[in-house]
């Protein structure tokens, strides 16, 4: 029904030619705006009321004192539905470490969280469909999982900063909400995030529109197409300083995609612009030592290029 | 009363910080606010996410900009 009245506006109201540049990139714009828009809003405010019953003193209560590989498996889970921001990186940090969750499960939780958020999640499945959402909330969750694994056995508590372990932590319980309050919660939630992302929603689907509609097919197949090993690596470097901007960034991939990117550089290029971001080092610097910082970056970095490679061999 | 505002210096902890003013200006309450900035001090309380409001030694919100009516309700 959106396709139709995105037609409709376009080449009827308008009066722009099926098929012509202009019309493609406008009638693309149209539809692919509404239909995000839409599902953001919806699928953001059934997010915000489930996380109220997931906060992070309650999940670190899970978490404490969990074994290796159950612990990493729920950190990773927990990951998607508790509330994070970068901003209280630190003290969940310590908190996390202070009540006994194990390092490496601090990790899992720590590389899921951004990763498999719900702004990535439903742009992949308005643009790319349920398959490729899934499979992205799959290989998210593997590499949080084996990245935290990987930490955790390399026994790099040492390399935590000392004041971490001789902190305080008091206990501030879990402030209980009734369901009013809930639902009162996620509509700002929601209308804040979507007042925050929206302009990159727009400027990433009119890029992407311009590039449906102008850039020739098979454009990229060259470069970024799959028999070109150093696309995976350049485009997880170029994911890096391109933090928090999944909103716009997505819809650009999009239309790469069918201009000849291949779909494991597509995924790869996605998990470092959501997983690896220099603003959150800064933060981590905080309550990490450098070596521990870099074994963390390098070894998502690593696991996030061995998925790119994966995909474009399989799929 | 004393209010602490906890946060590492967020624009949502300088948001939630305006609230508590406004709100104890609307409410005409007598109250001490404070900005608490550092991560021992946030520690010291339990709190995980910021911004987090404190009322005499009580964590009220935590990982929320509360409304001004909000704050209102709970400066009881």
């Amino acid at each position: 029904m959106l396709k139709r009245t995105a037609d409709y506006i376009v080449f009827t109201l308008l009066g722009l030619a099926p098929g012509s540049r202009a019309g493609e990139a406008l009638d693309f714009f149209l539809y692919d705006t509404t239909k995000i828009f839409l599902l953001l809003t919806t699928i953001i405010f059934v997010v915000a009321v489930i996380r109220t019953s997931f906060p992070p003193e309650r999940t670190k209560r899970i978490l404490s004192h969990k074994r290796e590989y159950v612990g990493n498996v729920l950190a990773a889970l927990l990951g998607i539905i508790t509330p994070f921001c970068s901003c209280s990186a630190v003290p969940l940090f310590i908190g996390f470490v202070e009540s006994g969750v194990p390092l490496g499960a601090t990790f899992s939780f720590l590389i899921s969280s951004p990763m498999v958020n719900e702004v990535a999640l439903i742009m992949l499945w308005g643009l790319f469909g349920w398959k490729i959402a899934l499979i992205y909330i799959g290989t998210g969750l593997a590499v949080a999982i084996i990245a935290g694994i990987v930490i955790g056995r390399l026994r790099m508590e040492k390399y935590v900063q000392e004041y971490v372990w001789e902190m305080r932590v008091g206990n501030a319980g879990i402030v209980e909400q009734g369901f009013r309050e809930r639902l009162v919660y996620a509509r700002e939630y929601t209308l804040d995030l979507l007042k925050k992302i929206w302009p990159y929603v727009v400027v990433g689907v009119g890029i992407g529109a311009f590039i449906h509609g102008y850039v020739p097919a098979d454009f990229l197949a060259r470069w970024a197409g799959r028999d070109n090993p150093l696309a995976v690596p350049v485009a997880v470097a170029l994911g890096v300083p391109l933090y928090s901007n999944a909103a716009g960034v997505i819809p650009i991939v999009h239309a790469l995609m069918e201009k000849g990117m291949a779909i494991g550089t597509v995924l790869a290029f996605m998990m470092a612009v959501t997983a690896l971001s220099l603003p959150e080092a800064v933060i981590l610097k905080n309550v990490l030592k450098n070596r521990l910082l870099a074994v963390f970056f390098g070894i998502v970095a690593v696991a996030i290029v061995f998925v790119g490679y994966l995909f474009n061999a399989i799929l | 009363m004393r209010i602490e505002v906890l946060g590492t210096g967020c624009v949502k902890c300088k948001t939630l910080y305006e609230n508590v003013k406004k709100a104890l200006e609307e409410s005409g309450t007598n109250a001490e606010v404070a900005k608490v900035e550092d991560i021992p001090s946030i520690m010291k309380h339990g709190v995980m996410s910021t911004p987090a409001l404190v009322i005499d030694g009580r964590v009220v919100f935590s990982g929320k900009v509360a409304s001004v009516a909000e704050i209102i309700g709970v400066l009881g």
